[in-house]
C-alpha cells in the first residue's frame, strides 16, 4: 500500500493541509506525514489566530477595504525591503480568494478579538484560533480521502538529478520508504532544534524559549539543503519577541506575551535600564524586545511597573510578582535592591509633566536628562504595590528556508526539481526577509499551500 | 453555603489562562463574560460555571489541553464548579448530597412512588369515576401532587435566592429576563457562535444534534406542563372533567409534548453515551443520565397510558406513570432538573451585565 501515493505532504500545519486538500480535490491520492502526535498536530498553525487578507470592500468578518498596495507597503515596512516583491504580490493578491475558500473548507471566522480592534480591517480571526482551523482542515481532508499519519517523522528525501525518487520516514517504530510521484514540503523551520539555533545565533540561544511547536526541528529542511536544494533567508536569524520569563520551554503560544513594557521600566539583571521602553506603541515594538533581551546578560530582562499601570494592558497568564516596596520587589525577583532603587529613583527624577498621559496613543510624555530616555508614557514608578515580570526571548520562527518560485517549486541551481514543492514557514523566508507582519504567515501558508497542492497534483496526474 | 475551594481555584487558574488568550471569544457567552474581568471572585467563577452549556467548542479548539502542561479543560472545570454550586445552594442543605446520588435516589423514589400509587389506587379505589379517576379520585391526586409540585419549587426558590446573592445579582429587570428566555429558548449557546452547533458526540465535529434533542426535550416538557395546566383550568374553571377527547386542549398539547419529550430524551441519552465523559463532571454523569432516562420514562409511560385507556393495564400503568411524575417533581431541586433554573438565572445575570445584542 505504501506504493500507492501520488503525493506525500510532509508536515501537518496550515500549509500542508491546504496543499493536501487542494491536491485531493484534483483527484490525487495524498498522504500527510505529520511528525507530531495527534494532540499536537498542526505545527505552529495551532498557535495562530488570524489571516491577513487583501479585500476590496467588506469581506467576511473584515470591514472597509485593504488594497494590494497598502498591504505591500505594510509588508515592506516590517521587512525593511527584504522581500521578494513578485512572491509577495502573489501572496497578497491571492489572499482575497483564499478567505471564501477557507470558509468552504470548514474554517469559521469571528469578529476581531477584544484587545485587537486595530486589526479588524486587515486580519480575519479564526473562531477558536488556529487549532480550530487545523481541526476543520483535518476533517475536510479526511472526507476527501487523504490519509493522515501522525508521529510519522520523515528522515530523508532522496534526490537524483531533478527528481525526488523516494523518501524515508519512521512510523510506529518501523522504517518506511515510499516513492510518491510528487512531494510537498510544509514542515516549518528549525527553531525547535536549539542546538542548531545555538550554532546559528550563538550560545545565548540556549536560553531562548520556543513559542511554538517542539516538532519543527528542521530535519527535512537540513536534508534538502545538504543535497543542494536552493536556500533562502538569513540562516543565522530568527524572529523573536520578549515573553514572560516563566513560560514553558516550548509551545507557550499567545498567552505568554506581555504588553506592559510601554508602561514600565525594563532593567537587566544588574538592575540597569537598556532601551527606550516608550519608543512606539507596543504592537509595533514588541518584536525588537526579543533581540534587546537576548543581548542582555543571561538573556533575561525585568519589567517593573507600579499600581497605577496594572490595568492598562492585557492580563498576563501568570500573575505578576508583587511587593510593597521597590527593594522588596528586587529581592523577590533576584535583582540587587539598592541598584534597582537607584535606577527607579533616577528614572522618576527624569519624569516631568504627566498630565498628557494617554495609554493608547503616543503621548509625548517623556523623560529629560536620562539615558536611555523613555520617550512616551513616562510616568514615575511611585505607587505601591509594585509589580514585576521577568522577560525572556521567545522564538517564533526561523528565516532560513527553501527557495521557491511563483509556483512554489523548489530548485537546484537554476533548474527546478521536477516533483518538489514547498509551502508555509519552510519557504516564507523568500518573502519575509526580516521582521513579521501579523497574520501574514497564515497568508503565505494558505496561498502557497494551495499553489503547491495544485501544481503537485497536476504533475502527479500527468505522470 | 460553602463551595469547594479547590474546584473554584482550578477553574480560576484556567480562566486566567483563557483571559490571556481569548481565541474562544466567539463561541458562547462564557468568554465575553470572562474577558470582562481581570480577577475572578468566587461569585464570578460560579457565574461563569452556570453560564457554560458544556458545548465543548473551547476544549477542542484549545492549544493548551493535555498533554500540554497548562492542562486546560474548561468545560470540565466549569462543570465541576457548576455541580458543586447547586449542592452548595441546595435547600434544605441536608438534601445537597442527592445531587451526587440522584441516580440512586431516583430509583428508590420511583419504587416507593410506584408502590404508594399502586397501594392507593387499589386500597382507596373510588366508588365511581371515569377513566383514570376510576382508579384514583381527582381529590386524592390533587392532594398528593399539588404539594409534591409546589414544595420543591419553594425549596428551589430559596436556593436560587442564595445563588443570586453569591453571584452578586441585583434587581431583576424584565428586559434581562426576556433576553435570558430568548437565549435559552433558542439554545443560542449551543450554536457555537458560527451557527454550526456544538462539539459533543464526535470530538471536534460541529453538529446541532444535542441542541435539537435538547429543544425537543425542553419544548416537549413545556407542552406536557401546559397540557396538565390546561386540564387543571378545564376542571376547576369550566367544570370539564377528564377524560378528555383527542381534540381537547390537554390532548392537543400533551400528545405532541409527550412525543417530543420521548424523542428528545432518548436522543440526549444516546448522545451522552457517545460523548467524552472527561469533559464534564465525572461525578455527575450517572445522575444526569438517570435524570434523562427518568424524563423519558415519564413521557413514555404517559403516552402508553393514553394508548392503554380502557384496558386492564391501566391498573399498573397509572401508578407507574404517577410514580415517575412524583419522583421528577420531588427531585427537581436536587437533580439535573435544577440546571434549567440556574441556567436562566445565569443568563439573566449575564444579560444585565452586557449591552443588548442580537439573540
Amino acid at each position: 500500500m505504501s506504493e500507492t501515493w501520488d503525493i506525500a505532504v510532509i508536515g501537518g500545519g496550515n500549509a500542508a493541509l491546504c496543499a493536501a486538500i487542494t491536491a485531493a480535490e484534483a483527484g490525487a491520492r495524498v498522504v500527510i506525514l505529520e511528525a507530531a502526535p495527534k494532540p499536537y498536530r498542526g505545527g505552529n498553525s495551532r498557535h495562530t489566530r488570524n489571516f491577513r487578507c487583501m479585500h476590496d470592500g467588506p469581506l467576511g468578518p473584515l470591514v472597509e477595504s485593504y488594497t494590494e498596495d497598502e498591504y505591500l507597503a505594510d509588508l515592506l515596512k516590517v521587512t525593511g525591503g527584504k522581500t521578494h516583491e513578485g512572491l509577495a504580490r502573489v501572496a497578497i493578491r491571492s489572499s482575497e480568494e483564499c478567505l471564501p475558500w477557507m470558509q468552504d473548507h470548514g474554517v469559521r471566522f469571528q469578529p476581531s478579538l477584544s484587545g485587537t480592534l486595530s486589526l479588524a480591517r486587515t486580519n480575519a480571526f479564526f473562531l477558536g484560533g488556529g487549532k480550530g482551523l487545523v481541526n476543520a482542515y483535518y476533517r475536510t481532508a479526511r472526507k476527501l480521502g487523504v490519509t493522515v499519519l501522525y508521529e510519522a517523522a520523515v528522515a530523508h528525501l532522496e534526490r537524483a538529478e531533478d527528481r525526488i525518487v523516494w523518501l524515508d520516514y519512521t512510523h510506529e517504530g518501523k522504517n518506511h520508504r515510499i516513492h510518491p510521484k510528487a512531494v510537498v514540503v510544509a514542515s516549518g523551520g528549525f527553531q525547535a532544534d536549539t542546538d542548531w539555533l545555538a550554532r546559528a545565533w550563538g550560545p545565548a540561544a540556549k536560553n531562548f524559549l520556543i513559542r511554538g511547536t517542539p516538532y519543527n526541528r528542521g530535519v527535512v529542511l537540513a536534508d534538502l539543503l545538504d543535497q543542494g536544494v536552493e536556500q533562502v533567508g538569513d540562516p543565522t536569524q530568527c524572529h523573536a519577541v520578549a515573553i514572560d520569563g516563566r513560560a514553558p520551554k516550548f509551545d507557550g503560544g499567545i498567552v505568554t506575551r506581555l504588553d506592559c513594557v510601554p508602561f514600565s521600566i525594563v532593567v537587566n539583571k544588574e538592575a540597569e535600564r537598556f532601551y527606550d521602553e516608550g519608543e512606539d506603541v507596543w504592537p509595533k515594538r514588541y518584536a525588537i524586545w526579543g533581540r534587546l533581551v537576548a543581548a542582555q546578560p543571561d538573556q533575561v530582562g525585568f519589567v517593573i511597573i507600579d499600581a497605577k499601570s496594572l490595568s492598562l494592558f492585557m492580563p498576563s497568564v501568570f500573575p505578576p510578582i508583587e511587593a510593597e516596596s521597590i527593594e522588596a520587589l528586587a529581592d523577590k525577583m533576584g535583582l540587587p535592591p539598592d541598584r534597582l532603587r537607584a535606577t527607579v529613583d533616577a528614572f522618576n527624577a527624569a519624569c516631568g509633566d504627566t498630565s498628557k498621559f494617554h495609554p493608547t496613543e503616543l503621548d509625548g510624555v517623556t523623560t529629560t536628562g536620562i539615558d536611555p530616555p523613555k520617550t512616551n508614557w513616562a510616568r514615575p514608578i511611585t505607587e505601591p504595590p509594585f509589580y514585576g515580570y521577568s522577560l525572556r526571548t521567545g522564538v517564533t520562527f526561523t528565516y532560513l528556508g527553501l527557495k521557491v518560485d511563483e509556483r512554489a517549486q523548489c530548485s537546484v541551481g537554476n533548474r527546478p526539481v521536477a516533483n518538489l514543492w514547498a509551502a508555509g514557514e519552510t519557504m516564507a523566508g523568500s518573502i519575509l526577509g526580516q521582521g513579521y507582519l501579523a497574520g501574514f504567515g497564515m497568508t503565505i501558508g494558505t496561498v502557497f499551500g494551495r499553489i503547491a497542492g495544485k501544481e503537485a497534483a497536476a504533475h502527479a496526474n500527468a505522470s | 453555603m460553602q463551595m469547594l475551594a479547590d474546584l473554584i481555584a482550578e477553574a480560576r487558574r484556567q480562566a486566567e489562562i483563557c483571559n490571556a488568550c481569548r481565541y474562544c471569544e466567539g463561541y458562547c457567552s462564557v468568554f465575553p463574560a470572562l474577558h470582562r474581568e481581570r480577577a475572578f471572585s468566587d461569585g464570578d467563577i460560579t457565574h461563569l460555571a452556570n453560564l457554560c452549556h458544556n458545548c465543548r467548542g473551547c476544549y477542542y479548539a484549545c492549544q493548551y489541553t493535555a498533554p500540554h502542561e497548562f492542562d486546560l479543560n474548561l468545560p470540565r472545570a466549569l462543570a465541576e464548579v457548576r455541580q458543586d454550586s447547586w449542592k452548595a445552594h441546595a435547600w434544605p442543605a441536608g438534601f445537597a448530597n442527592l445531587f451526587d446520588r440522584s441516580g440512586v435516589a431516583m430509583a428508590a423514589l420511583l419504587s416507593l412512588g410506584f408502590a404508594l400509587m399502586f397501594a392507593l389506587s387499589q386500597g382507596m379505589r373510588p366508588e365511581n369515576g371515569a377513566g383514570f379517576y376510576a382508579y384514583m379520585s381527582h381529590g386524592l391526586m390533587a392532594a398528593i401532587f399539588a404539594p409534591a409540585f409546589l414544595l420543591p419549587l419553594a425549596a428551589l426558590a430559596v436556593s436560587l435566592r442564595g445563588y443570586w446573592r453569591t453571584v452578586g445579582g441585583g434587581a431583576v429587570r424584565w428586559a434581562d429576563l426576556r433576553g435570558a428566555l430568548a437565549s435559552a429558548g433558542r439554545m443560542r449557546n449551543l450554536k457555537g457562535g458560527h451557527g454550526d452547533g456544538c462539539n459533543f458526540e464526535d470530538e471536534d465535529r460541529f453538529s446541532h444534534a444535542r441542541r435539537h434533542f435538547h429543544q425537543a426535550t425542553l419544548y416537549g416538557f413545556l407542552l406536557c406542563f401546559a397540557s396538565t395546566s390546561s386540564g387543571t383550568v378545564l376542571h376547576y374553571v369550566f367544570g370539564v372533567e377528564a377524560p378528555y377527547g383527542l381534540f381537547s386542549l390537554p390532548k392537543l398539547l400533551g400528545l405532541p409534548g409527550g412525543f417530543l419529550l420521548c424523542v428528545g430524551t432518548a436522543g440526549l441519552a444516546w448522545l451522552k453515551t457517545k460523548a467524552d465523559p472527561g469533559l464534564g463532571a465525572p461525578s455527575a454523569w450517572g445522575g444526569e443520565m438517570a435524570f434523562v432516562l427518568l424524563l423519558f420514562v415519564v413521557s413514555a409511560t404517559g403516552l402508553i397510558l393514553y394508548a392503554a385507556t380502557g384496558t386492564a393495564a391501566v391498573a399498573w400503568l397509572l401508578p407507574l406513570h404517577l410514580g415517575t411524575v412524583l419522583t421528577l417533581f420531588l427531585l427537581t431541586p436536587y437533580s439535573k432538573m435544577a440546571h434549567g433554573f440556574y441556567r436562566l438565572a445565569a443568563l439573566t445575570r449575564e444579560a444585565s451585565r452586557r449591552p443588548a445584542e442580537p439573540v
